[in-house]
C-alpha cells in the first residue's frame, strides 16, 4: 500500500463524494454513509468509522466537503469531547454504542464535572458514586452544565473514595441523563441566554459496564477531556451555521441547529466576532477614525497571531512532533482576543451600544457580544488557570504549594458557598 | 474643596447609603427594570422628599436646597453604588442643570420649584440618531409660531424621556449650522404630536427613549439662538455628574468582588489567598481611587469655577469609563462561573459600566476633548 497523499486524497474523497453526495437524502441516512465510508472522521481508526488517516488530512477532506456543500458529520458540541474520550479511554462496548450515534448527531452530550463547591479546583468533586450491587448510585449536584436540558449521556466525574487523596477518588461514568433520578434545571446567564444548568442526582444509576475509568483513575481520563475542550478553544473552531440551500439534508440540518445546537448560538459571540470588525468599521465610518484605527490593528495583530500560533501547534501535532509551549497557550490568547474585540466593537457602535435587541445593531449581536466575552475568560478553566499551567507545567516554575492534595480527601476543608 | 469632604458632608453621605440600602436592594433594583416606566413613582416621590435630593444644586431663591455639584456628586456616588431606579440622572443632572444654565429668571422661578419639591420629572433631550453629543449635530428644527414654537424632528438616548414630565429639548432655527441658531425649549411630556418610544438598552437600569416631535408645541427657554454655551456647560458639569455616579458603582463592585473571593474555597484554600487575586483586589483598589479622585476634583472645580472645567470634566469621565469597566471585567472573573450568571448580582453592574463607558462619549472622545483645551493653545 502506498503513503496517502494530499493529491491521493483529495482524488479518493472528491469520487466517493461523486458517487454518493445525495441532497435529497436525510440527515442521518446520510451521515450513516459518513460512517460507513470513514470519510466523516477520516482520522478515526478504520475500525472505528474512520480512515486511519493523519490528522492533517482532516483539512483536505474539509475543502472538498465544501466545494459542493455536502454535509458533514455532527462535529460540534460537548459530543466531540465525549468522542474524543471515548477513542482514547473507552471500551469496545462503549465505542459500539456511542460513537457512531454522536457522528450522525442522533445524541447529545453534557459534560458533568464542575460542582458548586468545585470549578476550578474540579478534582475536588463530591459527587457520590456508591456501589450497590453490581450498579453505581449517584448522588451529589453539577453545575453550569452546558447543554444537559438537550443531552442524552452524560460525561460524569464522581467521588467513589473517599479515603484516598483528592485526585485518587475520582471514577469517570457515561451517564444516561433520561432517567428518573436526573433532574436539570436550566440556569439563565448575563446574556439572557440559558445554555447552562444545575443538574441533580438522587439515586441516579449507572450500569457497571458505564464506568470509564477504574475507580481512582477518573482524574486522569477527565484530563484527556479537559485537554481536548482547551484545545478546542483555540479561536480556529468555526461554529455550522445553517446553509440555506434548498434539499430534505439541509432543512434536516438547520432543524438541528435551531434545536439541538441552540445552546451554542451565542458562542460565536462570546469569542468576539473579530469576523465582523472590518465591515463594522466601514458601515460606521470609523475606520477613518485614527484612535479606532489603533485599537482595531492591536485587535488584528493579537488575533492574527493567535491564529497563527494555533496553527503552528496544530502543525506541529500533525507531524507528529512533540508539542512545544505554543499548543497550551490557545485558550488563554482567545480570551484576550475576545475581550479587545468587545473593546473595538464598543468603540464602532458609538451610543448605539447602549441598545440591545432588535433596535440595535446587527438585530442585537453587537449587544450579545458585550455581554457574553466574560464567558471566554471563564469557561473551561479560568484565564488564571491557564496562566497556572503554562508557568508550572510548560515553564516548570515552581508549584504553589499544595494544601490539599497530600491527606484523605475527605479530611480536606471545603467550601461554605454554593450557587 | 478639592481633597476632602467636611464632615457635614461624610453625615449626608452616610444618611443617603443607608435610605438607599434600605429602599434600592438589588431585589427592587430588578423588579424596577424590568418595568417600562424603570421606577416606582409614588416610591421615588416618597423618598425624593424625605432626603430632598432633587433640591440639592438649585438655588434657595427656586425652591432648593442650595447645595453645590460637591453634593449632588455624593448623592449620585450613592445611587451608582445602589443602582438605584429612579429618574434623578435625568430630572437633576440633565433636567435641571439645563435650566439653571439657560433659562431666564422668570423662567427658574416657574419651572425649578416643583422639581426641587419633587412633584416634576424632567430630562434634557439633545442627541438624536446619530448618537452625538456636539451641538452641531442637532438636526431638530424650532419654527416660531406666534408666541410659541413648533418642534418638528427626532431625538434619542433621552435618559427617561418615555416618563418625564418636563423634557428640555435642544432645537435650532430652520437652516441654520453648527453652534449657530440653537435654542433650549421646554415640552410637557405629554404634548399633543410628542411621540414617546422605550428604547431596548443592554443596561436595563437606566432607561432610554426616542422621541419623535411633529409639530410640538414649545416654549423658548432662555434666549433665542443663545444655546450653544449653556449647552456646552451642562455638558461638562452632566460627565461630572455621571463620573461621580460610575465611581460609586466601581467601588460598590470591587468591595462585593472582595468580599466573595474572601469567602470562596478552591484548592483546600481562599481563593483570596492565591497572589493572582491579591494583585487584582489592589488593582482594583488603585483604579477605582484614581478615579474617584478625579471626579470630586472635577465636582469641586464646577463649584469654585475653575477655569480648566473643561478638560477637568472630560478627565473625569474619561477615568471613570476606564476604571469601572476595568473593575466589572475583574469583579465578574473573580466570581468565575456564578458572576456569569443571571441571578448573581454582578452583571448589574457589568451593564451599568458599559453603558456609562459610552453614554455621553466613552474615553477616547473624553480624552481628546481634554487635549483640546489643554494642548492647544501650546500648539499656536
Ligand atoms: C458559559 C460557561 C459554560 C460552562 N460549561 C460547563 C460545562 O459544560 N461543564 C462543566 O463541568 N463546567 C462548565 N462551566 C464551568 C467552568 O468550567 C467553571 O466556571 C470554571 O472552571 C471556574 O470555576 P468556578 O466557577 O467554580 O470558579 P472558581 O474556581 O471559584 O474561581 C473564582 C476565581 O478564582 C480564581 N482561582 C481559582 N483557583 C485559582 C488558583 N489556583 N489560582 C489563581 N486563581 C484561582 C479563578 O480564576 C476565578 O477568577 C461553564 C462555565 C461557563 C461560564
Amino acid at each position: 500500500m502506498t503513503e496517502p497523499t494530499e493529491e491521493s486524497v483529495r482524488a479518493e474523497v472528491s469520487a466517493w463524494l461523486k458517487d454518493n453526495w445525495d441532497p435529497a437524502l436525510g440527515l442521518v441516512e446520510w451521515r450513516l454513509k459518513l460512517c460507513e465510508s470513514g470519510w466523516g472522521a477520516p482520522h478515526w481508526p478504520k475500525e472505528w468509522y474512520g480512515r486511519g488517516l493523519p490528522v492533517k488530512f482532516n483539512a483536505i477532506v474539509d475543502e472538498e466537503f465544501a466545494k459542493i456543500g455536502a454535509v458533514g458529520v455532527a462535529k460540534a458540541g460537548i459530543r466531540t469531547l465525549a468522542a474524543a474520550t471515548i477513542l482514547a479511554h473507552g471500551t469496545d462496548l462503549h465505542k459500539e454504542k456511542f460513537l457512531k450515534r454522536i457522528l450522525t448527531g442522533e445524541d447529545t452530550w453534557c459534560q458533568l464535572f464542575s460542582e458548586p463547591g468545585s470549578g476550578s479546583d474540579m478534582a475536588g468533586a463530591v459527587t457520590r458514586a456508591d456501589k450497590q450491587g453490581n450498579k453505581w448510585v449517584i448522588n451529589g449536584q453539577k453545575v453550569w452544565t452546558t447543554s444537559a436540558h438537550k443531552a442524552q449521556w452524560g460525561l460524569l466525574l464522581a467521588r467513589a473514595n473517599w479515603d484516598v487523596a483528592k485526585h485518587k477518588g475520582l471514577a469517570y461514568f457515561i451517564l444516561d441523563m433520561k432517567q428518573p433520578g436526573v433532574q436539570v434545571h436550566p440556569l439563565r446567564q448575563m446574556n439572557y441566554h440559558a445554555s447552562f444548568n444545575q443538574v441533580f442526582f438522587t439515586d441516579a444509576i449507572v450500569e457497571p459496564e458505564f464506568l470509564v475509568s477504574d475507580v481512582g483513575d477518573g482524574w486522569n481520563v477527565a484530563t484527556t477531556t479537559l485537554m481536548h475542550e482547551r484545545r478546542g478553544a483555540d479561536g480556529l473552531r468555526t461554529w455550522a451555521t445553517a446553509s440555506n440551500a434548498k434539499g430534505r439534508i439541509y432543512e434536516e440540518e438547520r432543524a438541528e441547529i435551531a434545536t439541538t445546537m441552540e445552546p451554542y448560538k451565542w458562542y460565536p459571540q462570546r469569542a468576539g466576532r473579530v469576523d465582523l470588525v472590518m465591515q463594522r468599521a466601514k458601515e460606521t465610518g470609523k475606520i477613518d477614525d485614527p484612535v479606532v484605527r489603533q485599537e482595531i490593528a492591536k485587535l488584528l495583530i493579537m488575533s492574527k497571531s493567535a491564529e497563527w500560533t494555533a496553527r503552528r501547534a496544530r502543525a506541529a501535532q500533525n507531524q507528529g512532533k512533540p508539542q512545544g509551549p505554543e499548543g497550551s497557550l490557545g485558550k488563554l490568547v482567545a480570551s484576550n482576543v475576545a475581550r479587545q474585540a468587545a473593546r473595538v466593537h464598543t468603540y464602532l457602535t458609538g451610543a448605539d451600544a447602549l441598545l440591545s435587541g432588535k433596535d440595535s445593531p446587527m438585530e442585537g449581536v453587537i449587544a450579545e457580544i458585550l455581554i457574553s466575552v466574560p464567558a471566554s475568560s471563564i469557561a473551561g478553566g479560568t484565564d488564571e488557570i491557564q496562566r497556572n499551567i503554562i508557568s508550572e507545567r510548560v515553564l516548570k516554575m515552581p508549584r504553589e504549594t499544595s494544601v490539599d492534595t497530600n491527606k484523605p480527601f475527605k479530611d480536606v476543608p471545603r467550601n461554605i458557598v454554593s450557587s | 474643596m478639592k481633597f476632602s469632604f467636611s464632615s457635614e458632608q461624610e453625615e449626608f453621605r452616610t444618611g443617603v447609603r443607608r435610605a438607599l440600602e434600605a429602599r434600592s436592594p438589588t431585589t427592587e433594583v430588578r423588579r424596577l427594570m424590568a418595568t417600562d416606566a424603570g421606577f416606582d413613582r409614588e416610591g421615588w416621590k416618597k423618598l425624593n422628599q424625605e432626603l430632598g435630593l432633587t433640591a440639592i444644586h438649585i438655588p434657595e431663591a427656586y425652591g432648593g436646597a442650595g447645595f453645590g455639584y460637591g453634593e449632588l456628586g455624593i448623592v449620585l456616588e450613592e445611587m451608582g453604588r445602589s443602582l438605584l431606579c429612579a429618574p434623578f440622572f435625568s430630572t437633576a443632572a440633565l433636567g435641571t442643570t439645563a435650566i439653571l444654565n439657560a433659562g431666564t429668571e422668570e423662567q427658574k422661578q416657574a419651572l425649578l420649584p416643583t422639581i426641587a419639591g419633587g412633584e416634576t420629572t424632567a430630562t434634557l433631550a439633545f442627541s438624536e440618531d446619530s448618537g452625538l453629543t456636539e451641538a452641531a449635530s442637532v438636526a431638530l428644527t424650532a419654527t416660531r409660531s406666534g408666541a410659541t414654537f413648533r418642534l418638528e424632528g427626532s431625538k434619542s438616548f433621552v435618559l427617561d424621556g418615555h416618563t418625564a414630565d418636563l423634557i428640555v429639548v435642544l432645537a435650532r432655527r430652520p437652516g441654520s449650522e453648527g453652534d449657530e441658531g440653537l435654542s433650549f425649549f421646554t415640552v410637557e411630556g405629554n404634548a399633543p404630536g410628542l411621540d414617546r418610544k422605550l428604547l431596548k438598552t443592554m443596561d436595563e437600569t437606566r432607561k432610554l427613549a426616542r422621541l419623535t416631535f411633529n409639530g410640538v408645541e414649545a416654549r423658548l427657554l432662555g434666549s433665542e439662538g443663545g444655546a450653544a454655551a449653556p449647552f456646552a456647560k451642562t455638558l461638562q458639569q452632566v460627565i461630572v455628574c455621571l463620573a461621580n455616579e460610575m465611581v460609586g458603582g466601581a467601588d460598590r463592585l470591587r468591595e462585593d468582588a472582595l468580599a466573595y473571593v474572601q469567602m470562596r474555597m478552591q484548592f483546600g484554600r481562599s481563593i483570596a489567598s492565591f497572589q493572582t487575586t491579591k494583585n487584582k483586589a489592589a488593582d482594583m483598589l488603585v483604579d477605582v481611587e484614581l478615579a474617584k479622585s478625579a471626579a470630586y476634583y472635577a465636582a469641586a472645580a464646577l463649584d469654585e469655577g475653575d477655569d480648566d472645567v473643561p478638560a477637568v470634566a472630560s478627565l473625569a469621565k474619561a477615568a471613570a469609563s476606564e476604571a469601572y469597566l476595568q473593575t466589572a471585567i475583574h469583579a465578574v472573573q473573580m466570581h468565575g462561573g456564578i458572576g456569569f450568571t443571571w441571578d448573581n448580582d454582578t452583571h448589574l453592574w457589568f451593564k451599568r459600566a458599559k453603558s456609562s463607558e459610552i453614554l455621553f462619549g466613552d474615553a477616547n472622545y473624553h480624552r481628546e476633548a481634554m487635549m483640546r483645551h489643554w494642548a492647544t493653545p501650546l500648539a499656536v
